[in-house]
């Protein structure tokens, strides 16, 4: 109840300011559409160099198409398309014409674990192979480094040339996020990646992303509270295709400044 | 709960549940002892006509001793050109229908069009290929015997490969190209390799059935009473064997007949076999 007296005559959104000097992708006005429907409305939220910012919200709100804005996923599909501007390093991502080197910089870690159908080993360097051309060895190491980073190294080192479908569905999302820093992006998009896990694959995966974010520059679209709390240093709330707070994480968590945040954060709705 | 059940509703339900289990067993069994009782005649007649004349020896005229070699090498080239030819354009086709035709109007014409071709009659594909390689050139040819049972190849491996890659979740293509990978690439390297035991069944299928197809040889490849490699000449072929000896009043003939049909039933099998062990599915969890 408290928090609705202290939100009273509070404002419709707010976003706290970010130094612009750390912020490494920066998403300014950016509205989208899937045909006719309008799923964001003039999204602008900054994204802090090598830190975890958390996009929560109920289902529906557009967390994930800001996500799949971010790396042009939704250009694979005709009819979807997005206006506004998404600044990476300065250059625009909504206006590059090559989206894989793109997509190389940019990586994704999905809902679902997506294995490909081939060995582990050959699941985690075949991004490399895309784009460096590494010696036998160079590539084992880079297998091995990326693997230690997913914290799966200890349990598939010795059956490198299994099929990655053989592995459990955690394991197989930890195999995914190993995928996808081979290839040393700059920035990691999780897109609710342990929806799918069970607790204790999930506490992992929050395990492995917390040891990446001194690396990386992570966003991560979650539905469990708790774990953007634990993750994030930044939190963004999204409610019906709008940016409704943006902030550090332990401020609104404690002490948002909008109602609707507060709701969904007190569990009022959502 | 168990006081609610009413045990004439429960009654109806196991009744009918083992009526429609009896159905289902009774429908198997009439297509399994069909295929019992075919493949049993065929083993029958087929077995006693085995011998090794059969692979060293050419058709022969009535009352000569004789075996199959001339039919079994050219059915072999020609289903070998057949399928090269199928395998290339109907996994391509099938490929973009599933992948890149979208919902496009060209892409449904097409797909119509694959389905239209897919029950074609054979004869007509046989008349179509006559006119189309052996009036200009005039004369029968094995490539002409072998363009025509690839098109009948292609419609079915068209359209397994795009059902097969349709089934492939949305996800893995995305995963695929959330690594920087340009979607032909993550097509060839990852759909196909999650598709390929599907597109080797329909392949298969593929080769089943071109491989005992007679009507359109008989206007394109027609036959070849003698042993030869050259495929721009009259090729001979086993259904075309089967086709002329079954007809004659001879017994020896007959009996070569039986043995090409058996030849031809076994090859399929084997090649049904072998591409199984080699194509076995990843362990999934």
């Amino acid at each position: 109840m408290t928090t609705v007296a202290s939100t009273a005559g509070a404002p419709e959104k707010y976003v706290a300011p970010v130094n612009p000097k750390t912020v490494k992708l920066a998403v300014e006005d950016l509205d989208f559409y899937y045909g006719k429907t309008h799923a964001l409305k003039s999204v602008s939220i900054p994204f802090e160099a090598k830190a975890v910012t958390a996009l929560i919200g109920p289902s529906g709100c557009g967390k994930s198409t800001l996500l799949r804005a971010l790396n042009r996923m939704y250009a694979l599909y005709p009819g979807q398309r997005a206006t506004g501007r998404v600044m990476l390093d300065g250059e625009d991502v909504l206006r590059t014409n090559n989206l894989s080197m793109l997509r190389a910089r940019v990586g994704m870690v999905f809902q679902k674990p997506t294995p490909f159908p081939m060995s582990i080993f050959d699941n985690v360097a075949f991004g490399v192979r895309l784009y460096e051309a590494l010696s036998r060895s160079q590539m084992h190491d880079r297998v091995e480094e990326s693997l230690r980073r997913a914290a799966l190294w200890d349990e598939v080192k010795d059956k490198l040339h299994a099929s990655g479908l053989g592995l459990s569905g955690g394991q197989q999302q930890r195999l995914c996020v190993a995928r996808c820093i081979a290839v040393k992006p700059e920035i990691l998009l999780l897109d609710e990646p342990t929806s799918a896990l069970d607790p204790i694959s999930s506490a992992k995966l929050e395990e492995t992303v917390l040891q990446l974010k001194t690396d990386y520059t992570i966003v991560i679209v979650t539905h469990n509270l708790g774990q953007a709390a634990r993750v994030s240093k930044y939190t963004g709330f999204m409610y019906l295709g709008e940016l409704v707070e943006f902030g550090e994480t332990e401020r609104m968590f404690t002490n948002p400044v909008t109602k609707r945040a507060s709701d969904y954060i007190t569990g009022r709705f959502g | 709960m168990a006081t609610r059940a009413s045990p004439v509703v429960i009654a109806r339900r196991q009744i009918g549940n083992a009526v429609f289990v009896g159905f289902c067993v009774l429908v198997t069994a009439v297509a399994l002892i069909a295929l019992a009782l075919i493949l049993w005649s065929l083993v029958r007649q087929g077995a006693s006509g085995l011998n090794l004349n059969i692979f060293t020896l050419d058709t022969p005229a009535a009352g000569s001793v004789g075996g199959l070699r001339n039919a079994i090498v050219g059915s072999i080239m020609m289903c070998a050109l057949a399928m090269v030819i199928a395998v290339a354009v109907g996994v391509l086709a099938g490929t973009w229908l599933s992948e890149y035709a979208g919902t496009s109007r060209y892409g449904s014409v097409i797909r119509f069009l694959n389905d239209v071709l897919l029950s074609a009659p054979s004869i007509l594909i046989g008349l179509f290929v006559y006119q189309l390689l052996v009036r200009p050139f005039h004369g029968f040819s094995g490539f002409a015997g072998g363009v025509a049972l690839a098109i009948i190849a292609v419609p079915v491996i068209t359209r397994t490969t795009e059902d097969v890659l349709k089934l492939q979740p949305i996800s893995l293509r995305e995963a695929g190209v959330a690594l920087g990978s340009p979607f032909w690439h993550v097509v060839r390297t990852i759909l196909w390799r999650a598709g390929a035991s599907g597109m080797i069944t329909g392949a298969l299928l593929a080769f089943a059935r071109i491989s005992g197809e007679t009507a359109p040889l008989l206007f394109t490849a027609l036959n070849n009473q003698f042993f030869s490699w050259n495929m721009t000449k009259p090729t001979a072929s086993l259904p075309v064997v089967i086709f002329n000896d079954a007809l004659t009043p001879y017994p020896d003939l007959n009996k070569l007949a039986w043995a090409a049909a058996l030849l031809t039933a076994g090859a399929v099998l084997a090649v049904t076999i072998l591409a199984r062990i080699f194509s076995k599915e990843p362990r999934r969890s």
